[in-house]
């Protein structure tokens, strides 16, 4: 026991701390598409774990094809933004359940991204010059403007989003979410709202697979499996610690936007911690699952549990 | 003349070849003028809410038309008639966005039948002209513009959603039981404010009602329907001089002609 503590140093910890948030900053950009769907629309969007890999796999071959690594993020954006809308078709048009829509859509997604890349797992060129975000960025003297860079980029994303959702059509969106037969009485096409909003959250999504593949190094047709569920950590664990600041405020909408990536960031601090606990890395998606479950339990247990109290 | 709406042979039948086949409206004739204010009455069953679903376009008829204000909009698809038509329903959660504000849901309904565009969701005039609105209910709403509908009491919804429907002023309103939910005191508030809204818009409405007093008090014409079909149409002469105990008769005599016919059939 003593040997296990001993062999735990706390530095490692400390040094992990600038990986995580740059991990948690880009993944905060897939949790803000999945917090659209599953909190905006009420839309259990499952093609997430495709489009994450698609934008993978989209920018690093046309990285590879010579393309300028900024430029490329724009068509993982938009490949995503096809992902997403294909899923909302599938729904609307052919009136398939919501969560089997995106299922389809995403085990689908595996054979486009194997064919995109030709293989599994593609990288790109140690020399590549123009990352938008790189592993060797983080421990780089200048590492600052990386993370202002990426800051800003989360940022913009998030001012994106709440201008987008202060619109006719975003209210007409957050509507339809809220109550479909009140959006259609006021004259609102659902199917059009929910196939945008589809369309705008796997944009996001595709842009952080681009970004992240940038990140590793390379893109991998398995990098988004169970990332619906990391989205879903982030935006749950946003939620439960901050809902109370955010609440009340003229522009929560922004804060619990912006909330949502510092819950990737202390997801991935989460993670670094229950692997230097030395918990085996095979464990980590069970970890995921676990979080997940912990989190979306809390404010179940919590009005429970009030509950009883004031009974008795 | 013309009227404002006009419905022939409505026929609509749910689960159609299965054993829980239900002909719900079996040929619904129907003109109002403008102006008109109708209140439907009838037995459960009767097909008073299934009629206001089909004006509405919630599912399409079987056979028959419906024509507002001499545009028919019996293939439009139910978001496209929103734009004439103004609704409020029987559960006051219905009619309202709960997770949005007060002044979130009715910058929709000031949209009802526009083209939404990426301009801003609700724009400063609009504020004030909601809050003038709002106003008007005397509930102080006007000063909780930003609070969600999901905080409010059940009347106060269903008040804030007869704003909403009649806000664009529609060619029709319709009112399915929308004081069935509330508790009698609330149910006589939004009722009297629902008569206010009508008349100060000049609407054609049809509400559905199971008070048979509430529908004598209300409208200037009132018809009954049975099984799928309206059996009395009392003009405003007519229902001048009805009372409670004749429509009681009326609905024995279409209910008793009705087993009449059954024990003839069984008989013959």
């Amino acid at each position: 026991m003593m040997a296990y503590f001993a062999a735990l140093d706390p530095m490692t910890l400390v040094r992990a701390l600038p990986g995580n948030v740059a991990q948690g900053l880009i993944w905060g950009i897939m949790a803000l598409g999945v917090y659209l769907t599953y909190r905006i629309l009420d839309f259990p969007d499952l093609t997430v774990d495709g489009s994450l890999a698609l934008g993978g796999a989209v920018a690093v071959t046309l990285i590879q094809g010579g393309m300028h690594p900024a430029l490329s993020l724009i068509f993982a954006a938009l490949a995503g933004m096809l992902a997403g809308m294909i899923t909302g078709l599938l729904h609307t048009t052919l009136g398939i359940p919501g969560i089997l829509a995106s299922i389809l859509t995403q085990i689908s997604l595996y054979s486009v991204n194997l064919r995109i890349m030709g293989k599994a797992n593609q990288s790109i060129g140690i020399g590549q010059k123009g990352l938008v975000a790189s592993l060797r960025f983080v421990s780089a003297d200048d590492s600052y403007v990386f993370f202002l860079r990426l800051l800003i980029i989360c940022l913009a994303l998030v001012a994106a989003v709440y201008w987008m959702f202060g619109t006719e059509i975003g209210s007409a969106i957050r509507a339809t979410g809220c109550n479909e037969q009140m959006a259609r009485a006021q004259g609102i096409n659902t199917n059009v709202a929910k196939v945008i909003a589809l369309m705008i959250s796997n944009g996001l999504v595709g842009l952080c697979g681009g970004i992240y593949a940038q990140y590793q190094g390379s893109a991998d047709v398995n990098s988004g499996r169970g990332a619906i569920v990391i989205g879903l950590a982030a935006v749950i664990i946003s939620e439960v610690l901050f809902a109370r600041l955010c609440a009340g405020r003229k522009t929560a909408f922004a804060y619990t936007l912006s909330a949502v990536f510092v819950g990737a960031i202390l997801y991935y601090i989460a993670y670094t911690l229950v692997l230097w606990l030395k918990m085996p890395s095979d464990y980590m998606k069970l970890f995921s699952a676990i979080v997940v479950t912990i989190f979306l339990a809390i404010p179940y247990l919590r009005e429970h549990y009030s509950v009883k109290r004031r009974r008795s | 003349m013309a009227y404002m709406l006009e419905i022939q042979d409505l026929h609509k039948t749910f689960n159609k070849g299965t054993i829980n086949e239900k002909a719900a409206l079996n040929g619904v004739n129907l003109k109002l003028r403008q102006g008109d204010f109708v209140t439907i009455i009838g037995g459960n069953g009767a097909g008073k809410s299934t009629a206001l679903n089909a004006i509405a376009g919630v599912w399409p008829v079987d056979q028959g038309s419906i024509v507002v204000d001499g545009k028919d909009i019996t293939a439009l698809p139910e978001h496209k008639r929103a734009s004439c038509l103004g609704r409020v329903f029987q559960d006051p959660m219905t009619g309202t966005a709960a997770t949005m504000s007060i002044e979130d849901n009715m910058a929709i309904a000031a949209r009802r039948g526009q083209r939404r565009g990426l301009s801003w969701g609700i724009t400063r005039k609009e504020r004030e002209w909601f809050k003038e609105q709002l106003g008007e209910l005397g509930l102080g709403l006007e000063e909780r513009l930003s609070s969600k509908v999901g905080l409010l009491s059940g009347g106060q919804r269903q008040a804030i959603t007869l704003l909403m429907a009649a806000l664009k002023e529609p060619r029709l309103l319709l009112l399915d039981e929308h004081t069935a939910a509330l508790d009698p005191k609330t149910a006589a508030t939004v009722l009297a404010l629902s008569d206010k809204i009508i008349k100060e818009h000049h609407l054609t409405a049809m509400m559905v009602t199971h008070n048979m007093k509430d529908a004598l008090m209300h409208g200037n014409r009132l018809i009954m329907m049975h099984e799928g079909r309206v059996i009395y149409d009392a003009d405003e002469e007519e229902k001048k001089n009805l009372k409670v105990a004749d429509l009681l008769k009326k609905f024995e005599e279409a209910s008793g002609n009705e087993f009449d016919n059954d024990r003839m059939m069984l008989t013959k």
